[in-house]
């Protein structure tokens, strides 16, 4: 009876909901992270230990450089390192990187992505571009050279090599010699062969879209599906970018003759699509907010992912399509509010100025 | 779990689903083991003044006043207000300050009742007919019966029922989605055919062809007593209950109008608007209560449950029971007693005291332990995952709107659509980021509503401010243009004075430059005028200087005769002006037929006889210069001042003579 008459020890002043569901960002990121399992295990099967090598050392640069900005920052390094962003901007990176790309490479990519492309825009949830794919292009356009030694598919001369061959190629004298393009980097140099040609001069083809990449998009995919069954993102940006591909690689086809841009299904199957379509643009920090604007959001980045393969500079273009979608973002976020209940139509632009 | 998809699969009516919408643990279960229990009588009752959304009510009693169970205590002290009632007979003890159950934990003005165990009641009006009596008349009763909204809003329910609208559909509201919560479950269960009754008076008073009752699959027991009511009932035709699967926010009447209508409550407007009223279940008790037993409300069903409590049960709680008797009766812990929460755990409040009591909406208590309702983690940045947008049962983006209010930007919020959100706390629920949402809407609601305030009232002096500039400005503008007014006439004068001076032999061209004098200064008086009026101005003018003249001639003649004759011709003029002025002045029609009249018998001077006159005037002058002349002169001079005098008069004669032959 000691509390009835007077100021108790019972807790006041929470505010309602006074018990949230079971969900953490640790939790978003964990399953991110989890999901990416799949693709990373089809990605060292078929290109060696490389991969899964360069996904922790990624991890441990953004770890690090996380730390390193908190602590400039004066915040509390358990709980943001605890929101496990920083790792999952990691192991992204670490499998967009080619498997053997030299340890230099990914440091100056992964502490770009994490310094500037993030923390100097104020930390999680206040950057406009993904910060993963700042890192990639970064490092894409200053070192092309070793951004395109992807090995041949199933590691060198057919067999993976070991895991510490795998580590002295990385962190020692690298793998220049025995480097190899990828499909969409063959099919885009193409002139003068047919598809078919092209598939029985290149022992990089195989199946639909080349040998190892289809299984490490079906991978992702798998993992992506995953992500949509748990709620983690809606189906609106993947589904939006996989249909704009579709779409724009049965238009552009151009059959199989030498100037042939790839089958739809090549598309999809290939390159950083499926990577892209589940774990890229649905960042939801840069991408846009409302249903309806990640659908446009991924149809935007489907058709400039197309529009750079087939017409741009660069064989793939997941992370070149993600960065100019980041722009339009905010832009899209005005146009595509949802119609709130009660009102007739949804509210559009910038509030109006009186 | 079978019956319950049995009554699922033979409900017909089509339903809409919700636009979002979240799953809480539903915690119901621990308070529905036990009947509705009643609770012993406390000792004293704390009875906010503000039970109810709207104006306090204000008080008939008095300290030291006895009072009957039942008795009007505080009257309505508006439209939107709500009497209160002594719960229970005793005396009034004070009439002061208490803490009440608000989030804001501040004290209201109470009424303290010390009951004194009797229990009894004062003389009720019960109703034998209904039907008998007109709606408004039953209005009437239900307000003064003190009834407001038993879901949790506390909207007084009389103003509900007189909106004047037409009805059509009476929704009544078993939904009870918030976890925890089972007043209404029980309710239902136990007084279902007390629910339908008070449903068809409601039904009656609003004229409403239909009623549906919705609830919430999860209550089946509830829904079977229900159906089982409802077929007794004589009005089964008119009332139709519709289950509808579990979610929250399925209970908040915006809700539940769409699930069970597919039509949405156009924003900023009310159910009333599609024809339609919304009550709780409990509502249609107590106006079954106020309306067959006369009863005004002075309890209601509340829920007692949470961790820290042994037995958490229903209760039959008199309004104003503190809550440290209720929760005792539920055998309470107080040792793992963390936190007490007024209302639902997804909308309710918390509280820092046990004293607070029980009021008209108060439909639950938690008494929470710690591992129950954990202290929320500190928020985590926002990284737009957009669960909560998925979850916003209104459509909003709750992660947008967090962002602008958190930058303050009122606009932005505005524009989306800040004052649709109910507060229901889905957002909230599912943030990864544990942020507090809605405690970030509240806020913000409440800085634009002071803004809007402040604004009208700034506007309000802006306004006031401009009235007084503009009057003032209009004083010292007439003030300006009496002054010049004042200045041109004054140089007007001053002007036409130097140009009759200048121009004396000439007064016709004296009388034009005075004309044109005027026309210069912008002589007030000149306003456009017509030929007619023109022709007459110059005649008077005219007219005027030749009175002047011959007034002057008059004032310089010597001779008897000619005096005469000059003093009968400047009447005549002077006649003339007069008659000019008034014609210029009034223009009437006579007035001009006069002055034409006057003109014709005028002396119409040629030039040559006044220049004769003038020469008349100037030897008469002579004559008197030359006789003052003689007068004073020597003999020398005489002769030839005579010979000259002889002279000037023969002149004068002569013109005169002249002048007479034409006059």
């Amino acid at each position: 009876m000691a509390l009835i008459n007077s100021r108790s020890s019972i807790r006041a002043g929470q505010t309602s909901p006074h018990k949230l569901a079971l969900n953490s960002t640790q939790r978003v990121m964990g399953l991110l992270v989890l999901a990416t399992l799949p693709g990373l295990l089809a990605q060292t099967v078929f290109f060696g230990w490389g991969t899964l090598i360069n996904v922790l050392w990624c991890v441990l640069i953004a770890l690090g450089c996380e730390a390193l900005v908190l602590k400039l920052r004066q915040r509390s390094l358990a709980v943001c390192l605890s929101d496990c962003s920083a790792v999952v901007a990691g192991v992204l990176l670490g499998l967009a990187l080619p498997p053997f790309a030299p340890w230099w490479l990914s440091l100056v990519a992964v502490s770009f992505a994490m310094i500037i492309g993030k923390h100097l825009y104020g930390g999680l949830g206040q950057n406009p571009f993904n910060p993963a794919m700042l890192g990639y292009v970064l490092v894409l356009i200053s070192f092309p050279q070793e951004m395109i030694a992807w090995l041949p598919p199933m590691g060198l001369e057919g067999h993976n090599n070991s895991l510490s061959d795998a580590a002295f190629a990385i962190f020692g004298s690298g793998v220049d010699a025995v480097s190899m393009a990828t499909p969409l980097d063959v099919l885009k140099e193409n002139s003068s062969l047919t598809i078919n040609e092209l598939w029985q001069a290149n022992p990089v083809f195989d199946g639909m879209a080349g040998r190892g990449w289809l299984w490490v998009n079906v991978a992702y995919l798998a993992g992506g599906l995953f992500l949509l069954w748990r709620r983690v993102f809606t189906w609106h940006a993947p589904i939006g970018m996989l249909v704009a591909i579709t779409i724009m690689a049965t238009l552009f086809w151009q059959g199989s003759g030498s100037d042939s841009h790839g089958s739809p299904m090549f598309h999809l199957l290939s390159g950083a699509t499926m990577l892209g379509a589940f774990f890229i643009i649905t960042d939801p920090v840069s991408g846009a907010t409302s249903n309806r604007g990640r659908l446009i959001f991924g149809v935007g980045v489907g058709i400039m992912v197309y529009v750079i393969r087939a017409w741009g500079g660069y064989p793939d273009g997941v992370a070149f399509a993600v960065l100019l979608m980041n722009m339009a973002a905010p832009t899209i976020d005005y146009y595509t509010q949802p119609r709130t209940y009660g009102h007739h139509r949804a509210n559009k632009g910038m509030p109006k100025r009186d | 779990m079978n019956a319950q998809t049995k009554l699922i699969a033979t409900s017909e009516r089509k339903i809409w689903p919700l636009t979002g919408g979240v799953h809480p643990a539903e915690n119901k279960h621990q308070s529905t083991g036990m009947p509705i229990a009643s609770v012993p009588l406390p000792e004293t009752l704390v009875l906010p003044l503000l039970q109810h959304a709207g104006t306090p009510a204000e008080p008939v009693v008095a300290v030291g006043d006895k009072v009957l169970k039942g008795q009007l205590i505080a009257r309505a002290s508006g439209v939107v207000s709500a009497a209160l009632h002594a719960p229970s007979s005793g005396v009034i003890t004070a009439l002061e300050s208490r803490p009440i159950p608000h989030p804001s934990g501040f004290s209201e003005p109470c009424i303290i009742l010390t009951t004194d165990g009797a229990d009894r009641w004062c003389e009720l009006a019960a109703v034998n007919d209904y039907r008998r009596l007109p709606p408004a008349e039953l209005v009437a009763r239900i307000r003064d019966a003190g009834i407001s909204g038993m879901g949790g809003a506390g909207f007084p329910t009389a103003l509900k029922l007189s909106s004047g609208l037409p009805i059509h559909t009476l929704i009544l509201n078993g939904t009870e989605c918030e976890p925890y919560i089972t007043a209404d479950d029980m309710l239902m269960r136990e007084q279902a055919q007390a629910i339908i009754a008070g449903a068809a008076i409601l039904q009656y008073v609003l004229g409403a062809g239909q009623c549906l009752i919705g609830i919430e699959d999860n209550k089946p027991e509830a829904i079977a007593a229900m159906r089982a009511a409802l077929a007794e009932s004589v009005d089964a035709d008119k009332m139709e209950i519709v289950v509808f699967p579990t979610i929250y926010p399925s209970g908040g009447e915006k809700q539940l109008i769409q699930i069970l209508t597919g039509q949405e409550v156009p924003s900023g407007r009310l159910p009333a608007d599609l024809g339609m009223v919304v009550q709780n279940v409990g509502t249609a008790v107590a106006v079954k209560e106020a309306i067959v037993d006369g009863k005004p409300l002075i309890s209601r069903i509340t829920t007692l449950t949470g961790a820290a409590l042994q037995k958490p049960h229903n209760v039959h709680a008199l309004i104003g029971t503190p809550a440290h008797h209720l929760l005792q009766q539920a055998g309470l812990h107080e040792s793992q007693l963390s936190t007490l929460v007024f209302g639902g755990p997804m909308m309710g409040f918390s509280v820092d005291r046990l004293d607070i009591p029980v009021t008209k909406t108060a439909n639950c208590l938690i008494a929470a332990t710690q591992a129950e309702f954990p202290a929320a983690p500190d928020p985590q940045a926002c990284i737009r995952c957009g669960h909560c947008a998925q979850a916003c049962p209104s459509s909003l983006l709750p992660q947008q709107l967090y962002w602008h209010a958190r930058a303050e930007n009122y606009q932005q919020l505005l524009h989306h659509n800040l004052f649709d959100c109910i507060e229901c706390g889905a957002c909230a629920f599912v943030c990864p980021s544990a942020i507090p949402l809605v405690q970030y809407y509240r806020a913000s609601k409440g800085a634009i509503r002071t803004l809007e305030a402040k604004q009208a009232q700034s506007e309000r002096s802006r306004a006031r401010y401009e009235n007084r500039l503009a009057r003032m400005a209009q004083e010292s503008a007439e003030k300006e243009a009496k002054r010049q007014a004042n200045a041109e006439r004054a140089a007007r004068l001053k002007a036409a004075k130097a140009q009759e001076q200048v121009a004396e032999d000439d007064p016709v061209q004296a009388a034009i430059a005075r004309a044109k004098a005027r026309k210069a200064a912008g002589a007030p008086a000149k306003v456009a005028l017509s030929g007619e009026q023109k022709e007459l101005k110059i005649q008077l003018s005219m007219a005027r200087a030749q009175a002047k003249k011959t007034e002057r001639a008059l004032s310089a003649c010597v001779d008897d005769e000619t005096t005469k004759k000059l003093t009968s011709n400047l009447a005549m003029l002077n006649e003339q002006v007069a008659k000019l002025e008034q014609a210029f002045e009034g223009g009437s029609a006579e007035v001009q037929a006069e002055e034409k009249r006057v003109k014709i018998a005028r002396p119409a001077l040629s030039d040559d006889e006044k220049k004769r006159k003038v020469e008349l005037a100037m030897a008469n002058a002579a004559v008197k210069k030359l006789q003052r002349a003689l007068d004073g002169a020597s003999d020398d001079d005489a002769a030839t001042l005579k010979q000259q005098l002889a002279d000037a008069e023969q002149r004068v004669a002569g013109l005169k003579l002249a002048l007479e032959g034409r006059l």
